[in-house]
Parts: C-alpha cells; structure tokens; sequence
C-alpha cells in the first residue's frame, strides 16, 4: 500500500457497469461460497498496544464462553446443515486450532473443505508487528495449516481485521492469491503488491452473521431473509457481470439453536436454484486467476487517468 | 517499533483448552443424558428476581438494568420494582397454570426486604439459586478475594436463613466471574453455577479446591438479550423458543436429552403486553410430549455428571 497517503492505492477504479463478464463453470451466474469462522480465543491473551481482547477485565466470561460454545455447539450443527445441502466450507481459520482442536480441523478436512489463515488467535492482533513478527506468523501460518492438513493456505483473512501496511505485500510475497480483507466489489479484481499476484475475495461484513445478529440485531430469519434477498440480487446481476455471494459465518452465532433453522433454508434454497456456483474461495480465486484477472485489469486500464 | 516479543509466543498453544477448569468436549460425542419418563428436552426455566439499590455502584461495573439517569432515577428505580410487585406474580401465576418448577436466581435483599416473595417461591416448589447480595454485588477480577468470599457467603447466608435452606446453585451478576470466583463457589458448598455459556448440558468444572457443575444459561435465549438489547417483538421471541426447541427436539433423538434454558426477568416478560405471549409459549410447550419442565437442582442431579 501507499503508506501515509490518503489513497492506500490498493487496486485501481473501473466502475460496475464496463466491465469484461466473469464466465463461471457450466453457466453459473454467482460463485457462492460459506465461509465459517474456526476460531479460538484466549481467555488470558497478552495485551496489544493498540487493541483491548476483551471488553471486561479477564476472565470475560460470557464472551468466552460464547466463542467456545461454537467449538463445543454451534460447529457440528453447521457441519450438518452445509453437508445436507452440498456446501464445502472455506475456513477462516484461527490456526492455533490445529494444536488445540485438531479434531475439528480434520472432520472438515476430510469433507472437502479449504482453509486459509485467520492468524493464530482471534485474541492476537497484528496492530504494531515489525516485518520480522508478521513474516513469523504468515510463516507459521502456512508451515501449521500444511502439517495439519496437507494444504497449502491460498487466502488471509486478518486476525480480527487487524492489518499493517505490509500484509499485503508479505501474504503476495510468500505465494498466497486472494484477501478477503477489502470490501469495495462483488467481484474479485487485482490488488497491487510488489511482487507476486493478489486478488481481492469478496467476502462479507454486510451479511456476516456478526453483523446480521450482534450489529443488525437481526431475528434468525429476518438475517435468512436477508442471505435470500443478497442471493437473489447477485444471481440475478450475475447474468450479465458474473459475481461472488460470500456467507461469513461464526458458529458461536449462527450454530444456535434458534438459528441454524432458518439458517438451513437459505442453504435449501441457493442450492435448489440452480444458478449458483457452489464453491470455495481457492477455487474462485484459481478460476479468476486463469481466465479473468487480465481483463478486469485491461478494463482498469481504459481508467488510468482517473484515481489509482 | 516491534510488539513485545512475547505478543508472539503461545504459551497455552496445546491440546484442549487455555485453562484448566474444564476439558475440551464436543457435545455430539458425549454419552447421552436419559432425562427421566424418557423425556426429550428439559426446559430450564430461571428467573432473575433483583434489587437495585437507588444509589448504583460501578465497581467493579453497573449492573445491566441499572440506574440510568441522574440521581434520583425514580423512573428505573420503580419500573425495577415494578418487576418484582407486579411481573414476578404474573410469571408465578403462569408457571402454576402448567405446572412448572423453575429456578429463581434471587438477589439477597430479595429475601432480606420481601420475605414473603420467597415463601411464596418456596410454596410452589421452586428453586432458589444465590444471585448475589444485590445488583451492586457485581464480581470481577479487581474485587479482592475476601471481598468476594464474603459477598459469596452473606448471599448464600441470606438466603438459607429466610428460605430454609441453602442454595445449592449460584449465578453472577451478568454472569461476570473473576479468576476466582469458581473456587470460592466450591469452598462455600456451592454445587453448580450457571455463568459459563460455552455449552448446552451441564458438564464438570474444576477448581484447586474441588469441582462443581456449571449448568449453561444461554444469554443469546434471554428476554433481556432477545428484547431488550435486540429490540425483537414478544412474538419473535416466542418463534425463536419454539424454533430452538424443535432443533433441541431433533437432536434428542439422535444424540440423548437435550436443554432449553428460558432466562426470564420479571420486569421485561412480566409487563402486561407481553406475558400473553409468554404464556402461550408455555402452554406450547407444555403440550409437547417431550417437554420436561425441570428446576436447575434437577437437571444437574437427572444428567449425573
């Protein structure tokens, strides 16, 4: 990024509407993935300069033990309900999950399921590392993950958010292809590092069930109606431009057990309509990668006077 | 300037937890819980029953539903009492009509000010669980160890003298602990708390003095989380209980009895635009056949764990 300016200078202006369309396989208008949150939280963490972990003085026990109820509850009901629907989970994933929870890591494996790094806690920030500190955790990141499942990550998702001006460029440098940490398309499109390739994934703040339920204040079906409506909307745009319709999700939310319900529906619903792509973000990235990220950057192009 | 070196080392990056008080456990794999007559979910039902002083403490923080405005907040001072005059009878009169027996989580002034609250409580066999002194009688980490002893027993004390005996379960103040607080639950003879959220049984705690069972109340199932704080219709809360009992229902079948905690406060549910609903939720339930309405002191003693 363009450290200190006003423009980070992320990725390049090229509006909606003149755009080359994304093709996905077999005719598919929207590339749907379900992205849930493997996460794990410290009930003591160190603390960081810029950040508080908990709001409360520790222990915090209700939001602890609301982020362990996901681990011990709410993740087996999400499992079921994305297996009865056909859906792959694309991870973000606290890695230090591998050492304390491995038996979740490997039940998901084993269905099919991507991960990619969410940092090692949800309680360890990056807010204040030096190169040396974040190279060490997207080291560990990669090295973890691969000893754990045999994957090699493709994506980063920033613990809690927590971003320097370097992530990018260290996560392209190190051969990782997509963020999920930029919110300004319904499509994926190049990200400017130093070296390397980088696309933006789109993920969700909007139809996060964080933000459906803690920030919305949604009822679990009002937040469904909504997953249905951004569904409808994409499919139906993505007749003409191709676009990605990202499900975030915590189970320590959605796995309720006056949610997953109506959570169910929506799954029911995308996958009987038949437009959808179902998939996971490595394989939206890989597809975009070969075949579309020239031409969205040809397209940026016919803007180059305008802002960079 | 680099973070602390230490900000990078994990210490507690192992198998399980980051503590010791419990073992890492997946609901879904345990031994199933046979609740008794073969029943397939146990509803919870517990009641807050609280006194908020006019003069509010923030150390070591302000009870939810505390005083608001400045001194005097006639306005939250009264519509508190409203819930435990008016609301708490009204709930009462609900749970006879099903025949319920619930948990009351009551504060220690409850039955130093109204001992007629709790012997009506006592009458209609319900459950009284220790919920502190008053609603300044929050802990956190910062009050002291004898502090908090103390405060433990004289709710404890309290309690046992008016009521005639001692609560067997405790429950915090929003459920807010400091690091010793399941310690000194076990020294005063506690033998279950209700505070920790990460779980839908009952299950084990350890503490260096002894174990105690922590029997999850769901704070994302509470009036005060579902009404209060995310501003949904009685009538959304009714579809969400009955939502959640139906996946509850469904489990039960497959994977042993299951828990649906319903956390009441007399002065939100209590309030005459909403307790018909509450009721219909009850009557609802009641004519399941698997439902079994269960005081707390039951579940943890039926789930033998």
């Amino acid at each position: 990024m363009r450290e200190g300016e006003g423009d980070p200078g992320l990725y390049d202006f090229r509006p909606y509407r003149d755009r080359a369309k994304i093709a996905w396989p077999e005719g598919k208008t929207v590339a749907v993935w379900v992205s849930p949150n493997i996460e794990f939280y410290e009930l003591d963490p160190p603390a960081n300069p810029q950040r508080k972990s908990w709001t409360k003085p520790h222990p915090d026990v209700v939001g602890y033990a609301h982020r362990d109820y996901g681990n011990r509850v709410g993740h087996q009901r999400l499992v079921d309900v994305m297996e009865t629907h056909g859906f792959k989970g694309s991870v973000s994933l606290s890695i230090a999950m591998c050492q304390h929870h491995p038996e979740i890591v490997e039940q998901v494996n084993a269905l099919g399921w991507e991960f990619f790094s969410h940092g090692a806690y949800n309680t360890r920030y990056s807010y204040g590392m030096d190169e040396a500190q974040e190279r060490a955790l997207i080291e560990d990141s990669i090295r973890t993950v691969r000893e754990a499942t045999g994957q090699s990550i493709k994506g980063w998702l920033a613990p809690a958010l927590t971003h320097t001006p370097r992530t990018l460029d260290l996560i392209a440098e190190y051969g990782l292809t997509y963020t999920c940490d930029l919110y300004h398309d319904d499509q994926p499109g190049p990200v400017h590092v130093q070296s390397g390739r980088l696309i933006s994934m789109p993920y969700s703040l909007e139809v996060n069930d964080h933000y459906g339920f803690s920030v919305y204040n949604m009822s679990p079906r009002e937040y469904a109606e909504t997953l249905i409506r951004q569904y409808e909307r994409l499919a139906a745009e993505g007749e003409t431009s191709g676009t990605v319709m990202c499900i975030p999700l915590h189970a320590y939310l959605v796995g309720q057990p006056h949610r997953i319900g109506p959570f169910a529906e929506v799954l029911r619903h995308i996958a009987a309509d038949g437009r959808a792509w179902i998939t996971r973000s490595g394989d939206i990235a890989d597809h975009f990668l070969a075949h579309d990220y020239d031409a969205a950057t040809a397209d940026a192009a016919r803007y180059a006077t305008e802002a960079r | 300037m680099a973070l602390d070196p230490c900000y990078l080392e994990y210490p507690k990056r192992r198998h399980g937890m980051d503590h010791d008080f419990y073992p890492w456990s997946n609901l879904f794999e345990r031994k199933p819980i046979a609740w008794p007559d073969g029943k397939s979910v146990a509803v919870w039902i517990l009641v807050n029953l609280e006194w908020f002083p006019i003069v509010p403490e923030d150390k070591p923080f302000r009870a939810p539903g505390h005083m608001v405005t400045p001194y005097p907040d006639y306005r939250h001072y009264t519509a508190r009492d409203y819930g435990t005059r008016i609301g708490f009878y009204r709930l009462l009169d609900a749970f006879a009509k099903v025949g319920a027996k619930v948990s009351v989580a009551a504060n220690a002034a409850i039955a130093e000010r109204y001992p007629s609250v709790i012997a009506d409580i006592v009458a209609a066999g319900h459950e009284i669980v220790a919920h502190s002194t008053d609603m300044n009688g929050t802990i956190a980490t910062g009050i002291g160890e004898e502090a908090e002893r103390a405060l433990i027993l004289r709710s404890l004390d309290t309690l046992e003298r008016v009521a005639g005996t001692r609560p067997r379960g405790w429950h915090s103040i929003a459920r807010s602990q400091s690091f010793d607080t399941p310690r000194l639950l076990v020294e005063a003879g506690v033998d279950y708390m209700c505070d920790w959220v990460n779980d839908e049984l009952p299950y084990r705690f350890t503490t260096s003095a002894g174990s105690l069972i922590n029997l999850p109340l769901n704070h994302e199932l509470s009036d005060r989380q579902i009404l209060v704080n995310q501003q949904h219709s009685v009538d959304s809360y009714v579809e969400q209980m009955t939502d959640a009992y139906t996946l509850l229902e469904a489990e039960s079948t497959r994977f042993g009895g299951r828990m649906l905690p319903l956390n009441v406060t007399p002065y939100i549910m209590g309030l005459p635009y909403r307790i018909d609903a509450f009721e219909r939720l009850l009557a609802d339930l009641a004519a399941r056949p698997g439902t079994w309405f269960a005081r707390g002191d039951s579940i943890v003693d039926a789930a033998g764990v």
